[in-house]
């Protein structure tokens, strides 16, 4: 498809959204990240039953923890795309890079340089 | 077994936000379980922490550890040659945890990073729900295993009182009435004399009414 998107993303690669725990998604922002999007199956396809909706209430979760701690929850999405759904995940990544330009960068990478603190190795 | 649910975050940044160099000490007991306060959680929030202090522009140290269990000595004692370098620890046992983490380490600041509720059971994953009240004298036994002090909302020992509707207690359609359950165990087990007699008053001198209260087993101590 040779489809087009901004090239500031790091993909990720899990076996299933329901593997993404709160602490990766904050380990991400740690390392500073400016804007994270989780994107899992479509909500009714997930190959292990529910890991996509476990995903998206631990998202809510850490958009929750992000508004607390002065991040904003604005800079972390979910979205729900099927493996044949490229262009709207390219259309998806466009639209969440220009919020996070608007955003602006992450008030965790300003105060500590782009590569971001080193922190404890993530163990669970 | 002891369940809890974690702080709000903000009560937490609220007791911390002053501190510099902050330890959030985890438990392996109970509060894993109900995951309101093992490794897992300490490590979410003392992420949640930093996330705080270097927004705020702070060079805070916030450290994650978790204990085999929190109410016992030899387990905080693992915590001895660190304790120095915090100036706060926040405990996500549960209260007893908290109380012996801060009577052992008598100088440190020690926070409570979770709301102790009840003891009870895992229902479903995320679902815990009262089943005893630690009363000090079980009367399980003459009521069909189910507990009218932790079950009943009033406590009755003779109940069911006339607020039970259709198997509900009147305070909320979403509690069943404790002594409906006893009555419907009772009488699979075809025990319903049981009703025949009253219950005599209890005993509450075992239960809170008594004072703080302590175990000694002589046959167990060193």
């Amino acid at each position: 498809m040779r489809l087009q998107y901004p090239p500031h993303v790091r993909i990720i690669e899990v076996p299933c959204t329901g593997k993404v725990d709160i602490i990766h998604l904050l380990m991400a922002f740690e390392y500073g990240a400016d804007g994270v999007i989780v994107v899992g199956c479509l909500e009714g396809d997930c190959h292990y039953s529910a890991g996509n909706l476990y995903a998206r209430r631990r998202v809510n979760r850490v958009k929750e923890i992000l508004e607390k701690v002065g991040v904003g929850g604005d800079r972390l999405a979910m979205y729900n795309l099927s493996s044949g759904m490229g262009g709207r995940f390219a259309e998806i990544v466009r639209e969440i890079t220009d919020k996070v330009l608007e955003l602006g960068p992450s008030p965790i990478r300003g105060a500590t340089g782009p590569a971001g603190r080193p922190i404890a190795e993530v163990t669970t | 077994m002891i369940k809890a649910v974690p702080k709000p975050l903000e009560e937490v940044l609220d007791l911390v936000k002053d501190f510099n160099k902050v330890l959030i000490a985890g438990c392996d007991g109970c509060v894993t379980v109900c995951e309101a306060g093992g490794l897992k959680e300490a490590k979410v929030l003392a992420s949640a922490l930093r996330l705080y202090f270097t927004q705020e522009g702070r060079q805070a140290q916030v450290d994650e550890t978790s204990l085999t269990r929190q109410c016992e000595k030899e387990y905080l004692a693992q915590l001895a040659d660190r304790m120095d370098a915090y100036d706060a620890v926040v405990s996500l046992a549960c209260g007893c945890g908290v109380q012996y983490l801060a009577e052992m380490y008598n100088n440190k600041i020690v926070y409570p990073g979770v709301d102790t509720c009840f003891l009870g059971v895992n229902e479903e994953r995320g679902l815990y729900a009262e089943r005893c009240q630690a009363c000090g004298r079980c009367i399980l036994a003459d009521t069909g295993g189910i507990c009218p002090i932790a079950r009943c909302s009033k406590r009755m020992l003779n109940g069911p009182c006339g607020g039970s509707d259709k198997g509900k207690c009147e305070i909320s359609q979403d509690v069943p009435c404790g002594w409906e359950l006893i009555y419907e165990r009772l009488k699979t087990l075809g025990q319903l004399d049981r009703f025949e007699k009253p219950t005599d008053p209890k005993d509450w001198t075992t239960s809170r009414d008594g004072g703080p209260r302590k175990i000694v087993r002589e046959d167990l101590r060193i």
